[in-house]
């Protein structure tokens, strides 16, 4: 309970901070003359909003996916889940479909993950053993990456071959309430339906047969991880891109704060995930104010490091 | 295209013999490709860039000239006796063309509008009709200084795809800077490329946003001009203008000028 009372605090104070920081300075956060309302209420109030649900979302769909492969480099970032959502989105903007139904663009992206995460699961297998879960990862990550380079350079705006950068690393610059209105329902349902499983996931510690024993019902179990990771995924990507990293760094560095329970690990890494997301896009706004550095360059220059470090320590047998 | 007609009906009788002058000349660069289309002489073209003949770009491509990929294979091909290309592209292809023996003149973007009137006369040299250029840079300065009027200099934001705003060391904000406008990238310590943030452009508060026209299909680049709060920006006024006539630095930088200065006439006095 002493953690996440922290987390919240800390995840209130980083939203705080989201809200100060930008070219126009603290003064949007009082001043009420001037464009300054606007740029509080239309600019950095949904960028705020979108960092705090993206990165729950995020933290929140890695613990899960890592509870129940049981296994600690499961991150929808790294084994494509997010490559496949972007996929989706691309496919829809440039199909045309989400200017004559801004519904799709969710929906989409949604689907392009139900198929990434229904993958990984299918390749890995229920006991998910890490060569075939990274290697899976990697096959889904490169083909999605590929597909949607392709879409973005086939299609007739110019501009669409730079969005590529976009898609692959990700970015909340100038999202507006359209985008918050989008991505948030998807998100706030995925996610409970994610959180809820905390109990299924503690049995499943024990092994399969334990869990069924103990009354889990393994198909819905998946069936509810599938849903539920893909719509969590699938709206933020649709919304934001793909921001990798997220659901790795912050359950491993929650995991033990949460006494190593999956189901007490879930509420920790929705809480850890919005700091997380909300810290980077303070800091790609301190570093680079009046470009767009992406979300996907910094949560990558913390992420990778531990990502070697977890093979490095697998190796040694100690995961 | 009214000054190309108005010069290459005064200027043709007073033409340099074509028989010294190159005379399969292929250009592989849409900017030399609309420069050479207005000095040179009827027959005096072989070849142009693909980008001429896309309807896009609005170049009128005379009947008889053909098109090039602007590959070193296909220019070669053509046996041109001058190849005219951009600084900044098809690098390896103008390389391999000047291996081949071949003589290419390279022309730098004009960046203001005196380099639009350097890389006139410069056009005249190497296709040997000087007095053709000449003829076009008046004429430029004639229809420039007929747009020019002295009013008031309305504060006006250049803001495209990707938060892009240009500032007064690039052709598009000369273009600005000739209509009679302030360029608040300036304020906000742009001098030649640079971007404005949707924040910064809320907070600069320009009478007017020039922006481009959207391309087809969708971008996400693209989706900031779009953004609510530019809709909610009291009392200013979002032009929208046509790409083609700001890409190069050619006479027809005039239209978007001119295009310009009509927004600016339509502005509160």
């Amino acid at each position: 309970m002493r953690v996440r009372g922290a987390l919240i605090l800390l995840v209130a104070a980083l939203f705080a901070l989201s809200l100060a920081v930008g070219p126009a300075g603290m003064a949007a956060l009082w001043d009420r003359t001037g464009p300054m309302p606007l740029i509080l209420w239309e600019i950095r109030l949904p960028r705020a909003v979108l960092a705090l649900v993206i990165g729950a979302g995020l933290g929140l769909a890695g613990a899960a996916m890592q509870g129940f492969l049981r296994n600690p480099l499961a991150e929808p970032g790294i084994l494509g889940v997010s490559g496949m959502a972007a996929l989706g989105a691309v496919l829809t903007i440039h199909l045309g479909l989400a200017t004559a139904l801004p519904l799709a663009l969710p929906l989409a992206a949604l689907t392009g993950a139900v198929i990434g995460v229904g993958l990984i699961l299918g390749l890995a297998g229920p006991r998910g053993g890490s060569v075939t879960l990274i290697l899976a990862g990697i096959a889904i990550s490169a083909l999605s990456g590929a597909l949607t380079a392709l879409v973005l350079n086939l299609a007739p705006n110019p501009w669409a071959a730079n969005d590529i950068v976009f898609w692959m690393m990700g970015s909340l610059a100038d999202r507006s309430w359209v985008h918050v209105a989008l991505a948030v329902p998807f998100i706030a349902v995925g996610g409970a339906v994610l959180l809820i499983q905390g109990r299924a996931l503690d049995a499943l510690t024990l092994g399969e047969d334990a869990a069924q024993s103990l009354g889990v019902r393994m198909p819905r179990l998946r069936l509810a991880l599938v849903l539920g990771t893909a719509a969590v995924v699938g709206a933020g990507v649709a919304v934001a891109g793909a921001i990798g990293f997220i659901g790795l760094v912050v359950p491993h560095l929650l995991r033990p704060l949460a006494g190593h329970r999956p189901g007490a690990l879930l509420p920790l890494a929705a809480l850890g995930g919005a700091a997380l997301l909300l810290a980077a896009d303070v800091a790609v706004r301190v570093i680079l104010p009046s470009g767009d550095l992406k979300l996907g360059v910094l949560t990558a220059l913390v992420g990778s490091p531990l990502f070697l470090h977890l093979i490095w320590q697998m190796r040694r047998g100690r995961v | 295209m009214g000054i190309a007609v108005v010069i290459g009906a005064t200027g043709f009788a007073g033409a340099d013999p074509v028989a010294e002058a190159p005379s399969r000349v292929v250009s592989i660069n849409l900017c030399t490709d609309q420069l050479a289309l207005l000095i040179a002489v009827p027959g005096q073209i072989a070849a142009l860039s693909e980008l001429a003949f896309d309807a896009s770009y609005g170049v009128d491509v005379p009947p008889g000239v053909g098109m090039t990929l602007g590959q070193a294979e296909d220019v070669h091909a053509m046996a041109p006796d001058l190849v005219l290309a951009g600084t900044f592209s098809g690098g390896a292809a103008v390389a391999m063309l000047e291996r081949l023996g071949h003589r290419v003149e390279r022309f730098a973007p004009e960046v203001t509008l005196d380099d639009i009137r350097a890389n006139i006369r410069r056009m005249g040299d190497v296709l040997e009709q000087p007095a053709r250029a000449a003829a076009l840079v008046a004429e430029f300065d004639a229809g420039l200084r007929a747009l020019q009027d002295g009013g008031r200099r309305p504060r006006a934001a250049l803001w495209f795809a990707n938060g892009y705003a240009p500032g007064p060391a690039t052709l598009a904000g000369q273009i600005l800077e000739a209509a009679g406008f302030a360029n608040v990238a300036v304020e906000a310590g742009i001098d030649a490329n640079g971007f404005l943030s949707l924040e910064q452009l809320v907070l600069l508060a320009p009478e007017v946003i020039v922006t481009g026209q959207p391309y087809p299909g969708a971008s996400r680049a693209e989706d900031i001009l779009r953004h609510p709060v530019i809709a909610a920006l009291n009392g200013v006024a979002v032009a929208p203008v046509t790409d083609r006539d700001w890409v190069c630095g050619t006479p027809t930088v005039l239209r978007a000028v001119a295009g310009l200065v009509a927004i600016r006439r339509g502005l509160a006095p």
